[in-house]
C-alpha cells in the first residue's frame, strides 16, 4: 500500500510541474467558461425571488468549468502515448494503477485554481460570496473533477492514440451532460424523456449542490446527493480509468 | 558519475544478465496470426553490449518489449538481471533502463523536471534525484537545454535526455530501442560514441536493436541478426564478417578474358567465384593478402586484369549470405510483416 502511495504522490508531483512551472495555461484553459459567462449571463431573466441571476448561473459555470478541464485532460496523456514518455513510465517501477489515480488527483489542483478565478471575476458585480459554501462546494467538485479526470484519461487509453476517436466521443458526451445537468438553462418544465435524462446524470446533482452551497445554504439532502453524485463519477472513472491503464503496453 | 556509482549499493546477481527460453510472441489481427518472435534461445552475459540487427518487422522490437515488461510473451521465458519478466515485473522494471523508440521525455515538462521525476519513481530521495540529475546533465552535456520545456529541444538533444532518463537509477541493463532512428548521422555518430563511453565506464548490460549495419558494425561486441522472428546469427562482428571473405573483383577486356581466368583461379581453395560478362567476383578468406600473387599469377597465364577492387565483407554480405536478401533492400520499403505487427500491437 504504501508503494502504491509513494508511486502515486510521484506520479501527481510529476504532473503538476507543468502547470507549476506555467500558471498562466490554467487560465488560458478557461476562456470558454469565462466566454459564456461573460455572453451568456446578461441574457438571463431575473429570478424571482430578486436574486441576480448570477447566484443561480455561477455555480453551473464552476461546475461546467469542473468537467470542460477535467474531461480535456486525457489529451495530455494521449499526447504522451504518441511522443513514447507514456512507454518510458509504463517500464518504470510506477504501479499502472498509481499511474491513473495520480493523474487523476491531480485535476483537483487547476480545478481549483479556475473555480478561485471565477470567484474573484464574478464577486463585484451582483454576486454574493459565501466563502464556507464555496470551500465546501469545492470538495464536491475535486471529487467530481477526480473522476472525469479518470475517465478522460481512460478514454485516451481507450482510443490508442488515435486523437479523431478522443475528441469525437469527449465532445458527443460533453455537451449532453453539461446541458441535461441544467447547467445552462434550468431543466424544470422539461419534456418527460429529458427529465428522465436529467435525473440519470449525476452531474445534475453536482450542480444542484454547488448552487445551494454558493448560495450560503445547506440542505442536507441536496448537498449528501451532489456528495454521492460525485462520488459515483470517481468511483466509476477510477475503476474503469485503472482496468484501462493495467491493459495498456 | 563514477563517485555516485559507489555511494549506491545493489544485489547484484551473478548469472546471465539475460536469459531466454523459446520467447514466443505472437499476435492476431484480422483472424491472422503472425508469429513475430519464435522460440528465441539466448544467453547475454554481464556487462556485453548487444546488438540485434535486422530489418524492420523481423522481430527485434517485440523480443525487447517482452524483454522490458511491456508486452507478455505467449510462450517460453525470460529473465533479465536474475527476474522473471513475467512474474517479478516490478524487480525487472527497477534493474532495467529503458529508451524507446520515442521520447521519454513529457513534452510539456523540463529536461530537468523529468529526470528528477525518473529518480523519484525510481525511489530516490529529493536530494539525491535532484544530485544525480544534474550529474546527467552535466555528463551528457545537456546543462545548455536541460532547463528548457522538451518540445523545444532538438532531435539528437532530446535523445540525449531520452538516455539520460534511462540512467538515472544505474541499470544494470540499458535497452535502447532503435537509438538513432530519426538522427543525422552526426548525431547518430555522436550517440554512438556516447553509448560506447557509457558501456565502458559504468559496466552495465547494453542491449540495443538497429536496422543500420553500420551501427552495429561500430558499436556492439556481439550482434545477434534476427529475420523473421529468429536468431540466424551470433557472433562478434568481426567474426561474422571474416566467415565470409574478402571480395576481389577483377575487371578484363572482354567476357571471354573474364572466362578464361575464371578456369586459372579454379585452383584457389575456398573460393567463390562468379563471372558477369567482363567482370570476375571472387570471395575469399583474406583475400585482401592473396591479391598480389593473385594478378601475379594472372599475368603470367596472358589474362592480366584492367581493374582491381578489393572490399572487406560488410554485415550486409553476412545477412545477404544468410537470407539471400540485402538488409539494405530489405530496409527501404517497410515489409507488411512488421506494419502487421505494430498494428495489432496497438489492438492488443
Amino acid at each position: 500500500m504504501s508503494t502504491f502511495v509513494q508511486d502515486t504522490v510521484n506520479v501527481m508531483n510529476r504532473e503538476l510541474k507543468p502547470v507549476w512551472r506555467e500558471p498562466m495555461a490554467v487560465v488560458f484553459a478557461m476562456i470558454q467558461p469565462l466566454v459564456f459567462l461573460g455572453l451568456f449571463a446578461p441574457l438571463l431573466p431575473e429570478m424571482a425571488a430578486g436574486d441576480s441571476a448570477l447566484q443561480w448561473f455561477v455555480p453551473g459555470i464552476v461546475a461546467m468549468t469542473a468537467l470542460m478541464g477535467a474531461s480535456f485532460t486525457g489529451a495530455n496523456l494521449m499526447e504522451e502515448m504518441q511522443s513514447g514518455s507514456h512507454e518510458r513510465q509504463l517500464v518504470s517501477p510506477l504501479g499502472r494503477p498509481a499511474l491513473l489515480v495520480g493523474r487523476a488527483l491531480k485535476e483537483v489542483v487547476p480545478m481549483l485554481m479556475q473555480v478561485a478565478i471565477i470567484v474573484l471575476v464574478v464577486t463585484p458585480f451582483s454576486f454574493d460570496l459565501h466563502l464556507g459554501g464555496v470551500l465546501a462546494a469545492a470538495l464536491v467538485l475535486s471529487l467530481f473533477s477526480i473522476g472525469i479526470g479518470a475517465l478522460s484519461f481512460a478514454l485516451a487509453l481507450a482510443s490508442k492514440g488515435e486523437d479523431w476517436m478522443f475528441w469525437t466521443i469527449q465532445q458527443t458526451l460533453l455537451f449532453p451532460a453539461l446541458l441535461t445537468a441544467g447547467v445552462l438553462l434550468p431543466v424544470d418544465g422539461a419534456p418527460r424523456w429529458l427529465e428522465v435524462v436529467s435525473m440519470l446524470n449525476p452531474m445534475t446533482y453536482v450542480v444542484d449542490a454547488t448552487r445551494a452551497l454558493f448560495a450560503g445554504t445547506f440542505p442536507v439532502d441536496v448537498v449528501a446527493q451532489g456528495v454521492l453524485g460525485a462520488g459515483i463519477v470517481a468511483a466509476l472513472g477510477l475503476a474503469v480509468g485503472v482496468r484501462a491503464m493495467r491493459r495498456s503496453s | 558519475m563514477a563517485p555516485y556509482r559507489r555511494a549506491m549499493t545493489y544485489h547484484h546477481h551473478t548469472g546471465p544478465a539475460i536469459v531466454t527460453r523459446g520467447l514466443t510472441r505472437h499476435f492476431t489481427s484480422r483472424k491472422q496470426t503472425v508469429e513475430a518472435v519464435q522460440g528465441l534461445d539466448l544467453e547475454i552475459g554481464q556487462g556485453e553490449l548487444v546488438a540485434f540487427l535486422g530489418p524492420n518487422g523481423a522481430g527485434k522490437s517485440t523480443t525487447l518489449r517482452m524483454l522490458t515488461t511491456l508486452i507478455p510473451p505467449t510462450a517460453g521465458s525470460a529473465s533479465v538481471a536474475g527476474h522473471d519478466v513475467v512474474t517479478a515485473q516490478r524487480d525487472v522494471r527497477r534493474a532495467i533502463g529503458f529508451v524507446g523508440q520515442g521520447n521519454g521525455a513529457g513534452h510539456r515538462q523540463l529536461g530537468r523536471d523529468e529526470l528528477i521525476s525518473q529518480g523519484r519513481a525510481h525511489g530516490l530521495s529529493r536530494a539525491d534525484a535532484r544530485r544525480r540529475a544534474a550529474e546527467l546533465v552535466e555528463d551528457l552535456d545537456l546543462a545548455a537545454v536541460a532547463d528548457r520545456k522538451v518540445s523545444s529541444l532538438s532531435g539528437g538533444q532530446r535523445r540525449r535526455l531520452d538516455i539520460a532518463m534511462g540512467l538515472v537509477h544505474l541499470p544494470r541493463v540499458l535497452f535502447l530501442d532503435e537509438p538513432s532512428t530519426g538522427l543525422d548521422p552526426q548525431n547518430r555518430a555522436n550517440l554512438q560514441e556516447l553509448i560506447r563511453r557509457l558501456h565502458a565506464e559504468s559496466g552495465s548490460t547494453v542491449v540495443l536493436t538497429t536496422h543500420y549495419l553500420e551501427e552495429a558494425d561500430a558499436l556492439a561486441g556481439r550482434v545477434v541478426v534476427v529475420d523473421h522472428g529468429r536468431v540466424i546469427a551470433d557472433d562478434t562482428a568481426a567474426r561474422l564478417k571474416s566467415g565470409l571473405g574478402d571480395l576481389v573483383r577483377l575487371g578484363f577486356g572482354s567476357p571471354g578474358d573474364a572466362a578464361r581466368a575464371a578456369a586459372r583461379l579454379e585452383r584457389v581453395p575456398d573460393a567463390r567465384i562468379e563471372v558477369d560478362g567482363p567482370s570476375l567476383d571472387l570471395r575469399v578468406k583474406d583475400g585482401s593478402a592473396l591479391v598480389g600473387e593473385l594478378l601475379a599469377d594472372l599475368t603470367a597465364d596472358g589474362v592480366p586484369p584492367s581493374r582491381v577492387e578489393v572490399a572487406r565483407p560488410t554485415l550486409d554480405d553476412v545477412f545477404l549470405d544468410l537470407t539471400g536478401r540485402s538488409l539494405r533492400e530489405t530496409q527501404s520499403t517497410d515489409s507488411p510483416t512488421g506494419s502487421t505487427e505494430i498494428e495489432s500491437e496497438v489492438a492488443a
